[in-house]
């Protein structure tokens, strides 16, 4: 089951054919989950597709929820070396459980914030040769901590997401974001969760199924999870 | 019907008079607002290379696209975008709309990239969208560079209405589309608006300055909002290819014409159709259940000839229903009844009797004045 949802979601991604241009470059890719349905399995999923040995692809990985240890310990399972990839700099690592933004400043400040976090991803892209820059993905995890991180101000990372869609735009690589929907659903207009939706290229939902949960779990990628995709 | 959205602001607008003013509104059930936006602008922009519309220039003011979007659209639609940069201007108000690049130019960290000359024959970065006066000069000095100043005329789109209302407060927003309405060389204007990003006042200041109001709408509503349930899946395929499309014309005269189409989403492109009737979709919509919904003929006669209690009094002869137009001297002292039973019967008929008990003696007796007399029927 865990290899039949993988392939439907390569397939139904692009990514069962060759990955090399990265077949997500130039796009962006939300996942939304809830808490009975953890997306995270799709973000681990992709993260290992991106940096399959038959690729050149690079990844810069956004972390607000999961030190490194955690993701590390996942792709080893799933059969992938984050240590190894990050020293063959094909993976780049950006720990942000600690970011708070300073107060007030909303990221005036170029030196600390979001906006310090833009102008570093966009050096790392800048530093790498022209032809890596379409198979760059960016993942973030996840964004409902990033908004923390900025106080609460959805507008300034809302705008720092532009400024990340910008890159897709001017380097062809990909964006991946995470997001919670039940965090949101208790708003009457979700606007920030909604925002994203319409900021994405393609739509990933991991719904749990309408009989419920099934206690059967299978290592890192649950069996019962229904997932589909809206492009 | 798309057609006549399209040839309003090609002709534009009469002299003293505003600007005519499109906004293409959608929701995520049915995000297709930026297909017609790109549909609108590609007929627009042949019409002024053509020659065949009031306005002489296009000036698009993209926020949440890149530049090469529009360029690459037009390309696209056979248009030979690279000698027309007389005709088509962009306002770039996507690459860095907050100057973050500029800031962290200057503080060394940051490596600007040179491609974004690429298109700089056709589009000026603007960096301060929090302000709409200076969004307002820069689109007018922009418009009058590609036709320059006196009578001629030039359009404007603004990609999106939502942006600028991120960036702003309403009431600055209200007044720079106001403002560019009534510009003597604004030939029309049209933005993008998603409704459900917005209060409802919100989405109604943006109509009201609209003299047409394009709304997308999912072709089938899905039940209890519910996106995620997968019975509704079949419902989001099909929500994902199609949707319905109203306008509503405000003219000159003052009248509302209202109109629906249905739109479907193609590779190609966007396509417009009258809608189906109303009977196609419902039996779609019918559920199946293991009993019949609907009626046999004999059914239907059978249906039709009932009898409703307040036709007879179980005598077997027919009475007339009260209808107004008898005096009410008979029913005076009658407790009130619901219209419904206010039946008259006839005068032959004497089986029915009122009994009348007054609550208190202390009650005034019914006024000999009928409060109907005033009446001039």
């Amino acid at each position: 089951m865990n290899q039949r949802s993988s392939n439907l979601l390569d397939e139904a991604l692009g990514l069962d054919q060759v990955i090399e241009p990265w077949p997500l470059r130039g796009r962006v890719v939300a996942i939304e989950d809830q808490v009975e349905t953890s997306g995270s399995f799709v973000l681990h999923h992709l993260l290992k597709r991106s940096l399959s040995p038959n690729s050149s692809n690079v990844t810069i990985f956004i972390a607000f929820s999961q030190p490194f240890s955690h993701y590390d310990r996942i792709l080893r399972k799933l059969g992938c070396n984050l240590v190894s990839q990050r020293d063959n700099s094909r993976f780049f690592f950006f720990d942000m459980l600690k970011l708070q933004c300073p107060d007030g400043d909303e990221g005036i400040t170029p030196e600390g914030g979001l906006i310090a976090l833009y102008g570093k991803i966009h050096k790392t892209i800048s530093a790498l040769p022209e032809i890596s820059w379409k198979n760059v993905s960016i993942i973030i995890d996840d964004l409902s901590l990033m908004e923390v991180a900025a106080n609460g101000s959805s507008d300034y990372v809302l705008d720092f997401l532009h400024y990340c869609r910008t890159l897709t735009s001017e380097f062809d690589c990909s964006l991946i974001t995470l997001n919670h929907e039940d965090i949101y659903s208790s708003e009457d207009r979700p606007t920030f969760f909604i925002q994203m939706e319409y900021l994405a290229d393609i739509l990933i939902k991991a719904e749990p199924l309408a009989t419920g949960l099934a206690t059967d779990v299978h290592g890192q990628v649950p069996k019962c999870y229904s997932c589909f995709i809206v492009g | 019907m798309a057609e006549s959205i399209y040839r309003a602001l090609r002709d534009g607008a009469l002299e003293g008079e505003l600007a005519p003013a499109l906004t293409i509104k959608d929701s995520v059930a049915s995000p297709f607002a930026l297909q017609v936006f790109s549909h609108v602008i590609s007929q627009l922009f042949s019409s002024i290379l053509a020659g065949k519309s009031q306005s002489r220039g296009l000036v698009v003011v993209s926020f949440s696209r890149s530049p090469s979007f529009y360029l690459d659209l037009l390309k696209n639609k056979g248009t030979d975008v690279a000698s027309s940069n007389k005709q088509i201007q962009i306002l770039d108000c996507y690459s860095d709309p907050l100057g973050w690049k500029d800031q962290l130019a200057g503080s060394r960290n940051f490596t600007a990239l040179s491609n974004e000359a690429m298109v700089s024959s056709n589009a000026i970065v603007f960096r301060e969208v929090k302000h709409m006066d200076k969004l307002y000069n820069s689109i007018i000095e922009l418009g009058k560079g590609l036709v320059g100043g006196g009578k001629i005329r030039f359009s404007i789109a603004i990609d999106s209405a939502d942006e600028m209302l991120r960036h702003a407060p309403v009431s600055s927003v209200a007044r720079l589309l106001s403002n560019l309405r009534s510009h003597d060389q604004i030939s029309s204007i049209f933005w993008l608006l998603h409704s459900d990003l917005h209060e409802a006042r919100v989405t109604a200041v943006l109509e009201y300055l609209s003299s047409i109001v394009a709304s997308l709408e999912p072709s089938h509503q899905l039940a209890n909002g519910q996106r995620g349930d997968l019975e509704n899946f079949s419902l989001i395929k099909h929500n994902s290819k199609k949707g319905k499309f109203h306008v509503r014309f405000k003219k000159r005269n003052g009248r509302v014409r209202v109109m629906s189409e249905e739109v479907h989403i193609e590779q190609s492109g966007i396509n417009f159709a009258s809608l189906p009737s109303e009977g196609a979709i419902n039996q779609g919509l019918v559920p199946k259940v293991q009993f019949s919904l609907q009626l046999s003929e004999k059914e239907r006669i059978d249906k039709a000839n009932v009898v409703l209690p307040f036709e007879h009094q179980g005598n077997g002869k027919p009475i007339q229903i009260y209808d107004g137009r008898r005096s009410l001297v008979d029913s005076k002292h009658e407790r009130p009844v619901s219209a419904v039973e206010n039946v008259q019967t006839n005068e032959n008929c004497g089986s029915g009797e009122i009994i009348y008990y007054r609550d208190s003696d202390d009650e005034m007796p019914d006024s000999d004045e009928d409060p109907d007399d005033d009446l001039d029927i």
